[in-house]
């Protein structure tokens, strides 16, 4: 699953982190950092689950 | 009972992302969303005391994104006024009647109004629609001197984005300290001298008897027999759920519908509710609650749709609150509920970056993060395992 992050307008809300541990964590910054470069089919609902769940619409899923 | 059209109450986020997820899981008939307010897709509230009302966004960025699947009946510029449960049909405002197989009620929020004050004088506000957003921009854009009633979120952030523009601006809170709803009276304090620092006049413990002016508002008076003079108030007192329409069918609409815990109405198996308006019972904090909170829209509506697509395999919500507020320098997150300050686990308020402890019977039940985002998010799983706080230094997250 190719996936990107506008991180121009994340803001640290960490909804990303509680819905897909294994794939994001939020830094010092306040900006999601992806864990995972290329996650597997296996997180698809998870990352989806972050995506909607994602205030400033940061998480793009491309494929 | 087969369910071929289902009719959601209500076009905000909790309406349109409980619509998004009943075809996640797999509903293929019909949804009639009907709405009050007109635009669609709905933008965004948050938005709204932030980039909109400080001019930083175009008006049409902060709508929120639509799946392509959803494929509605939209019904928009129109209010549900009343519900049959027992014939599963709703009335509209022009007299339509629409019948459903299942019913979705999302109507969220609306400002409390303060009865001696009239908010169609010229000059007097209040923020919940992006019109008003729209209007309370313009309003502040010359140099007006604003008074604000009300230190709850909207307030306080309205007053720091008056302050970022330089305006004149007076807080009246009834409270002995802003915010104090959420945040107790000591963090209250914190954020009371955070706005006094940034030359706002919060003036906390007055009581509002009304507004007066010839035309429009030039002065709010208090209780006590003085005025303050302002050329805009922001009336920002709070919401209530909008419920009205849901009278006559035996709910419990005691601040909000009351739901289960997989957020079916009680009373009715085939409507289930989501957002501002719904109260439901919270394992996590033992009691029923309503949350005014964005992200609690959006963790509902997946379950409401799961519960009226699938109600033989019934999830149950459970969830920590959170809420976000963006306040001159100051990211303020909140996750977790009520409780007492306790005390300071991390940073200071010197250095405007800590992490305060609440708690219930030596239980943490809520963690305030100030410009602290990376820990938040600990701190709202660390929650879940109601740590005790006579050992939380030995187990911080
Ligand atoms: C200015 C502002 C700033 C905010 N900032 C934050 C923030 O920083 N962080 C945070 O967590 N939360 C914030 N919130 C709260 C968040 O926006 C709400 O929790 C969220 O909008 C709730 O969504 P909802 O769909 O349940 O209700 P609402 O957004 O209130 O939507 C309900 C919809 O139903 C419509 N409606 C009502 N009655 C009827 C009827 N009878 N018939 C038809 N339609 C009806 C209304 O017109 C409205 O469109 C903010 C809210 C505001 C107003
Ligand atoms: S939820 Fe969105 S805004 Fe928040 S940290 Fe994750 S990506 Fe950034």
């Amino acid at each position: 699953m190719k996936i990107t992050l506008d991180l121009d307008v994340c803001a640290g809300h960490g909804q990303c982190e509680d819905a897909a541990p294994e794939v994001f964590t939020v830094n010092d910054q306040g900006l999601v950092v992806q864990l995972i470069e290329n996650p597997g089919e296996e997180y698809r609902a998870k990352v989806e689950d972050a995506a909607r769940r994602c205030p400033a619409d940061v998480i793009k899923i491309e494929d | 009972m087969p369910m071929n059209r289902i009719v959601v109450a209500g076009v905000s986020l909790a309406g349109l992302r409980t619509a998004e997820a009943l075809r996640l899981e797999g509903f293929t008939g019909e949804i009639v969303m009907v709405g009050e307010e007109q635009l669609f897709p709905p933008y965004d509230r948050p938005p709204l005391s932030k980039e909109i009302l400080k001019g930083l966004w175009q008006e049409d960025r902060g709508r929120l994104k639509v799946a392509e699947n959803l494929d509605p009946t939209l019904i928009l510029g129109h209010r549900v006024t009343a519900l049959r449960a027992s014939d599963n049909e709703v009335e509209l405002d022009d007299g339509t009647v629409l019948t459903y197989d299942g019913l979705v009620i999302a109507t969220g929020a609306s400002p409390k109004m303060m009865g001696s004050i009239d908010t169609s004088i010229p000059g007097v506000h209040v923020l919940r629609t992006f019109p008003e957003a729209v209007a309370l921009r313009e309003a502040i854009g010359g140099s007006p001197k604003v008074v604000i009633i009300g230190a709850g979120w909207i307030g306080c952030e309205v007053a720091a984005t008056c302050r970022d523009r330089g305006l004149d601006v007076t807080i009246l809170e009834y409270f002995p300290q802003p915010l104090e709803r959420t945040l107790g009276p000591i963090m209250g304090a914190w954020a009371g001298a955070m706005h006094r620092a940034h030359g706002v006049d919060l003036r906390c413990g007055v009581s509002v008897s009304g507004v007066s002016g010839e035309g429009r508002v030039e002065r709010v008076d208090l209780a006590d027999g003085t005025s303050v003079a302002a050329d805009i108030v922001v009336l920002a007192i709070g919401v209530f759920p909008e419920t009205k329409w849901l009278e006559g069918n035996g709910f419990d609409l005691e601040n909000g519908v009351l739901c289960d815990e997989t957020l079916q109405v009680v009373g009715a198996s085939n409507i289930v509710a989501a957002g501002d308006v719904c109260r439901w019972p919270n394992k996590m904090f033992n009691r029923t609650m309503r949350v005014e909170h964005w992200s609690n829209a959006v963790e509902q509506a997946a379950v409401a749709a799961h519960t009226l697509i699938h109600p033989d395999e019934p999830k149950g919500y459970s969830a920590v609150p959170y809420v976000w507020s963006d306040q001159y320098d100051a990211k303020i997150q909140y996750v977790g509920t009520g409780g007492e300050y306790h005390s300071i686990l991390e940073g200071s308020t010197e250095e405007n970056k800590f992490v305060a402890a609440y708690a219930t019977d030596g239980v943490l039940v809520g963690a305030l993060c100030v410009n602290s985002p990376a820990r938040m998010i600990k701190y709202k799983r660390f929650l879940t395992t109601a740590p005790q706080m006579d050992l939380i230094e030995e187990n911080l997250p």
